[in-house]
């Protein structure tokens, strides 16, 4: 059986950054696995441990070469071995909007045949939170979005997930989702696991395999979305805020003073 | 094609959900400009009552299917592509919540039409541009769809609510849901943020996020709210990393709260955090990033190291 689970290597951004042409300038970026797909990653390696049969977890990247190291974390979390598709077709693409994820991960699908696949809800680059729904939908499977939730024992030999579905103001939706199925994992699920030295280790010696467009048995139209960017900008601070100034004591003093009048503390 | 738009209510546990009434409004601006129709669908529970409520002002057709209790996604897929085939709309909106991105993108997809999620703008002129945020709220972007049609998803809290009546036509949308395409169950619902503290209780609240770094730190603000005589609450990453139970968390997931006094410590004001606390008295915010979103909503701002300034802070209380 198997378990495919997408990873994306994401940049985030300084607190102080400046904006070059359409995107952040590169030297405020630092590049990091999705918090989301951590606990993805964490999910998938769940869903093998608890099954009594033979479960391979592979991973699917779309991102440069950089990203292998970020692969590689989730190699050494458990992850057996990991697909990365890149090509200068990919690189040139203006923007990955979410049909064009879904062209290239459905391509990976239909090539490893999994009986599960898991994402994180969203990529805190982009936030567009809807590639898993997305994909299930294009290869026919099942799915849930939001999964906080996860019952991993069983899950692979019953075909049936039992999930709860986060929705807002602190309620869950309990559902039952027939495999295969493609669930979006939430945030604070599970609790990941950091890679053990033998896990780094082991990690070196597992395989990415590099994907190209043709390789997947696309070409460069998989890649040419209907979406642009055409402008990114610091939104206006809208603080009117009083602020306090000084060192730590005087502020702490000036907010204490606020505070009080506030009628904090007062007993 | 027509120039129409379709909006898609949205409604829990036999309530209309107040996004559904933003979407009204962000839906007839749409339409004005389109110069075309706004429906709004009405799918599954009470949809003649839910009819009744989301009929305000500008919405010219309410499309109602009458087919179980709660939101399924299969059941939602299958009708908003009926109704998309049925009426042509130029643009269909979803709220951007955690049921509209249970279906929308599957709609998106089945239709062949692209997707922008988490509209905070949408114009037209011709072409659709949405603004949305990129790099959790720290840039905003504007993204072009080039395309005739388009599935927008549209964050809650973004447009007015619609409180007008209207006096659109109501019609039941006829059609048969394809039930062995339907292979999820909503089994129930589960009410995770009880326990022994109802932080929406709170008077004062002093709440922590990311920027306490370490679960040994949380003590500081144990300590400060001790001081203060107020309640401990968080944000999110700190309930998700298990330092604090759910039932401490303010946010869209969480508690929404509404105290005298909200002191936000290490919080950087994500949208989601901010839904659940802007509607304090007072908001108080300490962080050492000067550009955090959480200052814009704060009525007093220490720029500064929670680690100097929350000790000193207890200082002065204790």
């Amino acid at each position: 059986m198997k378990v495919l689970v997408t990873v994306k290597e994401v940049a985030e951004v300084e607190d102080d950054f400046e904006i070059a042409d359409l995107d952040v300038d590169p030297r405020y970026l630092e590049y990091d696995l999705n918090e989301w797909d951590e606990y993805a990653v964490e999910a998938a390696v769940r869903l093998a441990e608890a099954s009594d049969e033979d479960v391979e977890v592979v991973s699917a990247t779309i991102g440069p070469e950089r990203s292998e190291e970020t692969v590689r974390m989730a190699l050494a979390k458990g992850v057996d071995r990991a697909v990365r598709i890149w090509d200068d077709d990919v690189e040139a693409a203006e923007f990955l909007d979410v049909a064009s994820k879904v062209r290239l991960l459905e391509a990976v699908v239909a090539e490893e045949d999994p009986d599960i696949v898991l994402t994180g809800v969203q990529a805190n680059d982009t936030g567009f939170g809807a590639t898993g729904v997305a994909l299930a939908d294009a290869v026919g499977f099942e799915w849930g979005a939001v999964v906080n939730h996860l019952d991993t024992e069983g899950v692979l030999e019953d075909g049936v997930a039992h999930v709860h579905r986060e929705l807002e103001g602190g309620i869950d939706e309990i559902t039952e989702i027939d495999l295969p199925a493609v669930l979006t994992i939430q945030t604070g699920i599970n609790e990941p696991r950091y890679a053990s030295l033998r896990g780094i280790r082991q990690a070196q010696s597992k395989e990415i395999a590099r994907k190209t467009l043709s390789d997947l048995g696309l070409d460069h139209s998989a890649v040419a979305g209907e979406l642009f960017l055409t402008d990114m900008y610091e939104p206006e601070a809208e603080s009117d805020a009083t602020y306090f100034d000084g060192d730590a004591g005087e502020q702490a003093a000036q907010l204490a003073t606020a505070l009080r009048e506030k009628g904090v503390g007062a007993e | 094609m027509t120039s129409d738009v379709l909006a898609v209510a949205e409604h829990r546990r036999g309530d209309v959900r107040d996004v559904s009434y933003e979407l009204v409004t962000a839906g007839r601006e749409l339409a004005e400009e389109t110069g075309g129709d706004l429906h709004v669908a009405v799918i599954s529970g009470q949809v003649e009552e839910f009819a009744t409520r989301v009929n305000r002002e500008g919405v010219d057709v309410v499309h109602t299917v009458d087919h179980g209790e709660e939101f399924n996604h299969d059941v939602y897929v299958q009708a908003v592509c009926a109704l998309a085939d049925e009426l042509d709309p130029q643009y269909v909106l979803t709220p951007n919540s955690v049921n509209g991105l249970d279906y929308a993108p599957a709609v998106a997809n089945r239709l062949a039409l692209p997707l922008v999620t988490d509209a905070v703008g949408i114009e037209y002129d011709g072409g659709l541009t949405v603004t949305r945020e990129m790099y959790g709220s720290k840039v905003e972007t504007t993204v072009e769809v080039d395309a005739e049609r388009t599935v927008v998803t549209v964050r809650p809290g973004e447009w007015m609510v619609t409180e007008a009546d209207g006096d659109a036509e109501v019609t039941p949308f006829e059609f048969e849901v394809d039930e062995s395409a339907v292979n999820s169950t909503v089994t129930g619902f589960e009410e995770v943020a009880g326990g022994d503290v109802d932080i929406a209780d709170a008077e004062v609240l002093v709440s922590v996020g990311r920027g306490i770094e370490e679960e040994e730190n949380i003590e500081l603000v144990e300590r400060l709210a001790d001081a203060l005589g107020a309640t401990l609450s968080s944000s999110r990453p700190i309930v998700d990393n298990g330092w604090l139970p759910k039932n401490r968390q303010v946010g869209q997931s969480g508690k929404v709260v509404t105290p005298e006094v909200y002191i936000a410590i290490g919080i950087s004001g994500a949208v989601q955090h901010v839904a659940g606390m802007k509607g304090s008295e007072t908001i108080v915010a300490i962080n050492n990033d000067s550009n955090a979103p959480i200052f814009d909503i704060a009525d007093y701002g220490v720029v500064g190291d929670l680690f100097d300034v929350v000790p000193a802070l207890t200082e002065e209380f204790e």
